[in-house]
């Protein structure tokens, strides 16, 4: 059974930064060619394996951010620099790297659901995926739950930024309110122009779809990423299907067109 | 392809030649083992001898554990070192079992060998091994609804085999087999028939795309009082392919372990949870409105064939006589905007 695709690899764990108070990101050494979007199974042997999205990756590394939740991410979370991480992957489909270059791009994302978009955004920030504009619109419960703070930093000065926390919390001078809400009022004078990305919360991309669409934005132009139990992540233990669509080989990004037909 | 006639016990002879280079699976009856203490059980098994074939009943666990066994290892662990668990016999396996089931296995194919553009290795090590006989099947059992599922026909299978009371009569279409049938029997006419009708018959939904508002229809409510959720139906069915992984250490040493997967349903509680408590299809009625499209809309749209080969197995085992020939009718009922009671 040479190339079985069940059989994790070790890498090296080389950082690990803390985001909030249950979530970290690592950065391990790998050099795989991926695309931002997807995902690999992570693991420890003896504890088990769970889905964890790419976020952000380099010509030798690789960064997971990681919300220690349950038996496997607590353990997780108490490995050090120089031990190893179990990985396979990557897996799924990523976003359309293709159809978004020299776009004009919104990306609307919430809570963990940034992770996902980061090597996006990065790759252009740092112009290795050039577009025409970049919108970008992060939104968090609250301000203790920001994640990769100098990210946004540093984003902030590169693109149209938006960052918002749900409700006016004491010692918060930015934006507050739904990202909906600042969907709403975006300012696009040929909406058949734009590509969108939503990715967050079930309940957030269903309603930030939904102002898209009365933005005048196509479906054909909007694209979501799909969080789910993923399993084996190869289209087998029926874990993660809805309708005839398996997210982890059909998805994790998929068109709105298609996603809006899926029901639980 | 030729055909032979026997005895009972000059074919008993042919099986017991075969037996020297294959290891012979068939429904099996155990003794005690059913559901309820005074019940047998039958499933499939290595078969000692042709007598040990149980014909009179339908098996009430499929072949599917042939190929997809309850709980297997997929990997050991020694520290952080993985290595891959080798079959205790490697030999190949011919397995004796009826047209649906032929049509079951296709369908776990389609699943482990097709989908995700990769092979499952730990399925396809045990799937190349089998040799499919077919047990010739012209009467329906209870529940069976295989006509209704255009799976009660096949040509996927190397012989044959009708079994009259005292007499067996072969049709041996892969001629590896032709020497050994030829030596002990004389030659006959046989070609297989199949059933052509059953009790319980089907009408399955046509539509290309399930309306939306079938997805929360009232007619899935009465599940959600009647269903257990024991997911037996799942564990019963020969279609249904679902697992979970799950990671063990070995008490005496904490550097040892295994990776194993094992069965797992949508009818089961904690089957769509999600590391931070976030779960889909909470109520059973969901689960069963789930399962019933995968089962007879949604995997055709993906394959271009219905996963359920109407076995009638899920009906036999539900514990609480849920019916599932009932529910596609009154699903295609509701569809055509009959009534759904
Ligand atoms: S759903 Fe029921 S009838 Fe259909 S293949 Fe499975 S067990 Fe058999
Ligand atoms: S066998 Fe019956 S009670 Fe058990 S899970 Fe299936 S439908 Fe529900
Ligand atoms: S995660 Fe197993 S089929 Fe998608």
């Amino acid at each position: 059974m040479s190339g079985n695709p069940y059989q994790p690899f070790p890498v090296k764990i080389t950082k690990i930064v803390s985001e909030s108070d249950v979530e970290f990101t690592m950065t391990v050494d790998a050099s795989l060619d991926m695309v931002p979007g997807q995902f690999f199974q992570i693991s420890l042997p003896k504890i088990g394996e769970a889905p964890i999205s790419i976020s952000n990756y380099g010509k030798n590394w690789l960064q997971f951010t990681i919300r220690a939740v349950g038996r496997l991410t607590g353990a997780i979370q108490n490995l050090r620099v120089g031990e190893n991480l179990f990985i396979r992957g990557p897996y799924g489909h990523g976003f359309p790297v293709e159809k978004l270059a020299n776009s004009d791009l919104i990306i609307v994302a919430g809570g963990s659901g940034v992770a996902p978009v980061r090597p996006l955004i990065s790759q252009i920030v740092a112009g290795t995926l050039p577009v025409k504009s970049l919108k970008l619109i992060t939104g968090f419960k609250s301000k203790e739950s920001i994640l990769f703070t100098e990210d946004i930093q540093a984003w902030e000065q590169k693109c149209d930024m938006t960052l918002t926390i749900d409700k006016p919390q004491e010692g918060w001078t930015g934006d507050t309110g739904l990202v909906t809400e600042h969907i709403r009022r975006l300012k696009l004078d040929l909406p058949d122009n734009y590509q969108v990305i939503v990715v967050g919360p079930p309940v957030m991309m269903k309603f930030a779809t939904a102002e898209f669409r009365l933005l005048g934005i196509p479906v054909e132009n909007i694209w979501v990423s799909f969080e789910r139990l993923m399993s084996c992540g190869l289209g087998k233990c029926g874990h993660c299907k809805i309708d005839s669509t398996y997210i982890c080989v059909d998805g994790p990004v998929m068109n709105l067109s298609h996603a809006a037909t899926l029901i639980d | 392809m030729s055909a032979y006639d026997y005895s009972r016990k000059e074919f008993a002879a042919v099986f017991a030649e075969l037996q020297k280079t294959y290891q012979i699976y068939g429904p099996k009856r155990f003794a005690g083992r059913g559901r309820f203490s005074d019940t047998d059980l039958i499933r499939y098994a290595p078969l000692a001898s042709l007598d040990e074939l149980e014909l009179a009943e339908k098996s009430s666990l499929s072949p599917k554990s042939l190929v997809f066994p309850a709980d297997e290892t997929i990997f050991h662990f020694n520290d952080h070192e993985f290595s891959q668990p080798q079959l205790k016999e490697n030999g190949e396996i011919i397995v004796l079992l009826r047209p649906c089931d032929i049509n079951g296995i296709a369908r776990l194919d389609k699943m482990f060998l097709e989908n995700g553009d990769q092979a499952d290795p730990y399925y396809q090590r045990r799937r190349q091994r089998l040799h499919f006989f077919m047990i010739e099947c012209r009467e329906s059992f209870e529940n069976c609804f295989c006509v209704s599922m255009k799976s009660n026909t096949t040509d996927n299978y190397e012989v044959a085999l009708r079994f009259a009371g005292d007499r067996v009569a072969a049709q041996v279409k892969d001629h590896r087999y032709a020497g050994l049938f030829g030596q002990k029997g004389r030659a006959g006419s046989f070609s297989p028939e199949f059933v052509s009708g059953n009790d319980k018959q089907v009408e399955l939904p046509t539509v290309e795309t399930m309306p939306a508002e079938m997805f929360n229809h009232k007619m899935w409510e009465e599940y959600d009082s009647r269903c257990i959720a024991c997911g037996r139906c799942n564990t019963s069915c020969v279609t249904c392919s679902c697992f979970s992984t799950v990671d063990l250490f070995y008490a005496d040493s904490r550097q040892c372990g295994e990776r194993r997967r094992v069965w797992d349903g949508c009818h089961l509680d904690g089957f769509s949870d999600m590391a931070g408590g976030h779960s889909f299809r909470k109520n059973k009625g969901e689960r069963m409105r789930f399962k019933t499209f995968h089962k007879i809309y949604d995997f055709r749209k993906r394959f271009g064939f219905d996963m359920c080969v109407g076995c009638g197995r899920c009906d036999d085992v539900c514990p609480e006589y849920i019916s599932f020939s009932s529910c596609i009718n009154k699903l295609s009922r509701t569809l055509k905007g009959g009534s759904d009671k």
